[in-house]
């Protein structure tokens, strides 16, 4: 039987108090499907310690290019071309190299491609909205895009998401698994939106805010926003030794 | 400034919403031309791979009883000598055929899920005592506003069950049976998560 290595460090634990809590009432969805017990405790064994790995054939070299990866040949998406590009890092500081990053995003009118879908917003035929990247060794990530569209949801009357990215992350451990959403700077509509407004505290909405990177924008081709991500912290340890 | 507060902080989670399917399992939902090949995780087995085989089903229930249909399902899991497929694993060499992590859409109409994989082998807690075979589950989706984790463990493993550190130190005991799996046939194993109400599943934070 393998022994119990002593490498791997703990994580640091959640702060809570920066997630939604599970019943979010303003959110209607929430009430059916958040537990009524408490979450119980559990220290984090090597179950949850320990992660997926991904490697680069698991990637395809247009995956993180969503105004490419469902174009027709000569084809393109409508929409403002951008750059969302950013550094995932835990909470000691350290970039998480080669981790799984994956967004999906409405089209440019606010539309998903999904079978789902019920908004009348046109489809548009050369976009997707999935792409997927892996970080450098420094825990940097870029996609291409276009900027969503905003759009309508059946919640409240008159409810309207904000123009947003869905992100999902892994980092090392499985317990550092995390799905998100990426809002854009200066959107009048993030203040009304109820999912937004399941975070209770305004500075801890404005980590999910993206900047205008004009720096690191493309003249005449693409506009840049910068999203950096942090993923729960390890205690240190002999962590690098053993990769 | 000293302690937690020089730390940065974790982001915030936001739901995953209704499509969380396009991002994490693009075929299902009629893009398979992204990400050329398979869905990640749409499979954990190979014929090479060590251990009993075996397939896990279930759906997720929500506080009325009715199956969430836009879900996300992943698991993570070790191979047969207890063993996980990632760098990090120090106490041996794992199964380079069974990649440990398994990621399903429930399904748009009906809410199943279903992975192929093995049965796990055990795992040593923290102090040294082992656990019985289980697999890690991770769920989201629209109305979840932050990722629910559990577990499932496997009910013709009763013995190792009864002496589990986690199953043994749960609060309430009576909750334990929605931490195991149902029996579904030869090699099958059905397990049903429920988010809310009656027999609500265990959720865990570590
Ligand atoms: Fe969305």
């Amino acid at each position: 039987m393998p022994e119990h290595p002593k490498r791997i460090g703990g994580l640091f634990p959640r702060n809570r108090d920066r997630h939604p809590p599970p019943f979010t009432p303003g959110y209607r969805s929430s009430v059916v499907r958040a537990p009524q017990f408490s979450l119980v405790s559990i220290g984090a064994s090597l179950s949850e310690l320990t992660g997926p790995v991904f490697g680069h054939d698991s990637i395809g070299t247009d995956d993180n290019d969503l105004t490419r990866n469902h174009a027709a040949k000569d084809g393109s998406p409508i929409g403002e071309r951008m750059i969302v590009y950013g550094r995932i890092r835990d909470e000691t500081g350290r970039g998480i190299p080669s981790t799984l990053v994956e967004i999906w995003q409405a089209n440019a009118g606010g539309r998903y491609h999904h079978p789902g879908e019920t908004y009348h917003a046109p489809l548009d035929p050369n976009f997707g909205g999935c792409g997927r990247t892996l970080t450098d060794d420094e825990g940097w990530y870029e996609f291409r895009t276009i900027k969503p569209g905003p759009y309508p949801w059946p919640n409240g009357v008159n409810d309207w998401r904000p123009a947003h990215i869905h992100f999902s992350l892994f980092g090392q451990s499985f317990a550092q698994r995390l799905i998100t959403q990426m809002y854009f700077e200066g959107d009048p509509l993030i203040r009304h939106c109820p999912i937004v407004n399941t975070i209770a505290d305004q500075a801890t909405i404005d980590d999910l805010v993206a900047r205008l990177d004009l720096r690191a924008s493309l003249p005449m081709d693409l506009l840049a926003y910068r999203f950096d991500l942090t993923l729960r912290g390890r205690r240190q340890t002999y962590f690098e030794n053993t990769r | 400034m000293t302690g937690h507060s020089s730390h940065i902080m974790e982001t915030p989670s936001q739901t995953a919403g209704p499509y969380v399917q396009i991002g994490c399992t693009p075929s299902r939902v009629g893009l398979a031309g992204i990400n050329p090949g398979k869905d990640l995780g749409a499979s954990l087995v190979s014929r090479k791979t060590m251990g009993r085989r075996i397939s896990i089903t279930g759906q997720i229930f929500d506080g009325t009883g009715k199956a969430v249909r836009d879900g996300l399902v992943e698991i993570w899991q070790a191979d047969h000598n207890g063993l996980f497929n990632t760098p990090l694993e120090t106490r041996g060499k794992p199964d380079p055929h069974f990649t440990g992590w398994g990621r399903q859409g429930t399904d748009l109409k009906t809410g199943l899920y279903r992975f192929e994989t093995i049965v796990p082998g055990r795992v040593s807690w923290h102090d040294g005592r082992m656990q019985a075979p289980h697999v890690t589950f991770w769920i989201a989706g629209r109305g979840i506003n932050l990722g629910l984790c559990t577990r499932m463990y496997f009910p013709d493993h009763q013995e190792d069950n009864a002496a589990d550190p986690v199953l043994t130190g749960l609060e309430h005991p009576t909750r334990i049976p929605t931490l195991i799996a149902a029996p579904d046939g030869d090699d099958a194993y059905r397990f049903d998560i429920v988010l809310r109400g009656r027999n609500e599943t265990v959720f865990f934070e570590h």
